[in-house]
């Protein structure tokens, strides 16, 4: 039983990460119907931000903590933005083919950029909060664990109140439904993407600080496999549906830490990408996906 | 109020509108007719800036906004209810007459608009919080209307509004039309396929056929021509 909970609450702080970034993905794909590879990368810079600010900012200490996570957030937001801007905004009425192989160049210079600059070896992530084990019975829970899930539903509140709570995130899910409508209401479209960038790179963001604190190096490549994980949740939850990557992330974080604790654990990588092609096969809208039905 | 100067719109090899000019006083209901594909709806695109003229110029309040994104024409009074309606299903009727205010910041103005447009449809203020998509046809085509209107045009492009819709929901929906007119002074360029029921409340019209005005005049003496009369309205 208490080993039961305690994969559970493994499971969901990791999962809590790939819900992150699942939703970066997910807006990204709501408002311009393409994957942009090149988040899982955002996500590795999120983490760099966070290696080079957190003695500059006072980490070890709670306030030195978040400052570091909200500057990394920040920066993200800046650079998603910047990506759309140069890379994809040029391809708006080219097919979602061009746009899918501009977004594997944009990762690869980051990768490769990121080597470049911050070096190819992996760095040990510095202490970000004062860390303690807390315990409760025979359950063990790390105190970045109780962070990484705080922040995690945070963020996800926070979210959902500015999608569905707000004029900008409510013009979200109208260009998402209809571009050409949308722009007849008078809605800036092209600002809404920026914003729907800067929202989700925030987000990787803030998954890179989370998941560096928990395994604690990182490296230029570290981006790529929970990328391609909070890919397939994305999916697993329905393409373009925020719920959906929410749940995706958390059901894949349950499953790969519940897979580690068994004695098939060397396929605890594989199992995501099992996961992908059987909802393929089986679900291809994803869970909460359904598909869409216009009056005309 | 509106001034369509020579307009010529391509569709990669497919010209749809061939140097076609029309005029629409302040304050009228003009309207467009002409069979499927004679382009009416490529008139009205040009016009809110969905698609762009190869040549030609068009005015607005003297203005030349030929070329302009829709959604800057928008916040000039130009508002367009296209063909196909478009309402966001995903959201609530409520969100989408909200998005159809969406430059508007005064909540004030907000409030008093949505009030005018329940006024107008008190169907929509039943379903406020209903998802737009599950909405009937007629109600979906009064959202539509209700949203263009939130964002208090000067002139409306309205797009076949009774397509789709029973016949007598159609009368109520074109009695709303008018009196916009009559007591909001909104000019209205309208699109319609019953051309019968469009000329009995425009004061003047136009005959589209291949992308060409082939006529034009007083709507009492359109519906008065023998080969409108033909063509459009039945015999
Ligand atoms: N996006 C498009 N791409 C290519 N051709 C188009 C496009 N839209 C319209 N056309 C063509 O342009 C012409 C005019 O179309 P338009 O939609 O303006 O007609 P319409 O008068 O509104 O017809 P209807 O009464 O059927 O709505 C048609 O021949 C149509 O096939
Ligand atoms: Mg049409």
């Amino acid at each position: 039983m208490t080993e039961l909970l305690q994969q559970l609450i493994n499971g969901l702080s990791l999962g809590a990460i790939y819900a992150l970034i699942a939703l970066g993905y997910t807006m990204v794909y709501g408002v311009l119907r393409f994957i942009n590879f090149a988040h899982s990368d955002v996500f590795m810079i999120g983490s760099y931000v966070g290696f080079y600010l957190a003695p500059k900012l006072g980490a070890g200490s709670v306030l030195g903590g978040l400052a570091v996570l909200f500057s990394a957030m920040a920066a993200c937001a800046l650079l998603g933005v910047i990506i759309e801007k140069l890379a994809y905004k040029p391809l708006r009425n080219r097919s979602t083919l061009t746009v899918l192989i501009t977004a594997i160049g944009v990762s690869l210079l980051l990768q490769n950029g990121g080597q470049k600059l911050f070096g190819p070896n992996p760095r040990a992530f510095p202490k970000l909060f004062p860390e303690t084990q807390l315990h409760f019975g025979e359950l063990t829970v790390s105190s970045n664990q109780l962070i990484v899930l705080a922040v995690s539903i945070f963020l996800l509140v926070m979210l959902w109140w500015i999608v569905h709570r707000t004029r900008i995130g409510t013009a979200m899910r109208a260009l998402s439904f209809n571009a050409t409508a949308a722009s007849l209401v008078g809605i800036n479209n092209d600002a809404v993407i920026s914003f729907t960038f800067a929202l989700g790179s925030a987000l990787a963001g803030a998954g890179g600080i989370l998941y560096a604190m928990n395994y604690p190096s990182i490296d230029p490549l570290m981006g790529t496999l929970p990328g391609l994980k909070a890919f397939v949740a994305a999916v697993l939850g329905g393409i373009g549906n925020l719920p959906g990557a929410a749940l995706g992330g958390l059901l894949i974080g349950l499953v790969e830490t519940f897979i580690s604790g068994t004695r098939a654990s060397t396929f605890r990588d594989a199992i995501a990408f099992a996961i992908l092609i059987l909802i393929l096969l089986f679900r291809p809208a994803g869970l909460l996906g359904k598909m869409r039905v216009e009056k005309v | 109020m509106l001034e369509v100067k020579n307009l010529t719109v391509n569709y990669g090899a497919i010209t749809a509108l061939h140097d076609v000019s029309l005029r629409v006083e302040a304050g009228t209901i003009v309207t467009l007719i002409g069979g499927n594909g004679a382009g009416k709806t490529t008139t009205l695109r040009a016009i809110s800036g969905m698609v762009k003229p190869k040549a030609g110029q068009i005015l607005y309040e003297g203005r030349d906004i030929t070329g302009v994104p829709p959604h800057k024409l928008v916040g000039q009074g130009l508002a367009h209810s296209p063909e196909g309606r478009m309402v966001f299903a995903n959201l609530t009727v409520l969100e989408n007459l909200r998005m159809g205010a969406y430059l508007q910041r005064d909540k004030a103005v907000i409030a008093r608009e949505l009030e005018f447009v329940y006024a107008t449809f008190p169907r929509l203020q039943e379903r406020a919080a209903q998802l737009a998509g599950t909405l009937s046809g007629g109600e979906q085509q009064m959202l539509a209307i209700g949203r263009a209107l939130m964002s208090q045009p000067k002139c409306l492009l309205l797009d076949e509004p009774s397509l789709g819709i029973a016949p007598l929901l159609v009368k109520s929906i074109f009695e709303k039309i008018v009196e916009l007119n009559r007591t909001r002074g909104l000019t209205i360029l309208l699109v319609e396929q019953n051309a019968n029921l469009a000329l009995q409340v425009s004061s003047y019209g136009y005959v589209l056929e291949t992308g060409r005005v082939i006529l034009a005049g007083e709507a009492a003496s359109l519906r008065a021509d023998p080969k409108v009369r033909e063509a459009y309205l039945g015999g």
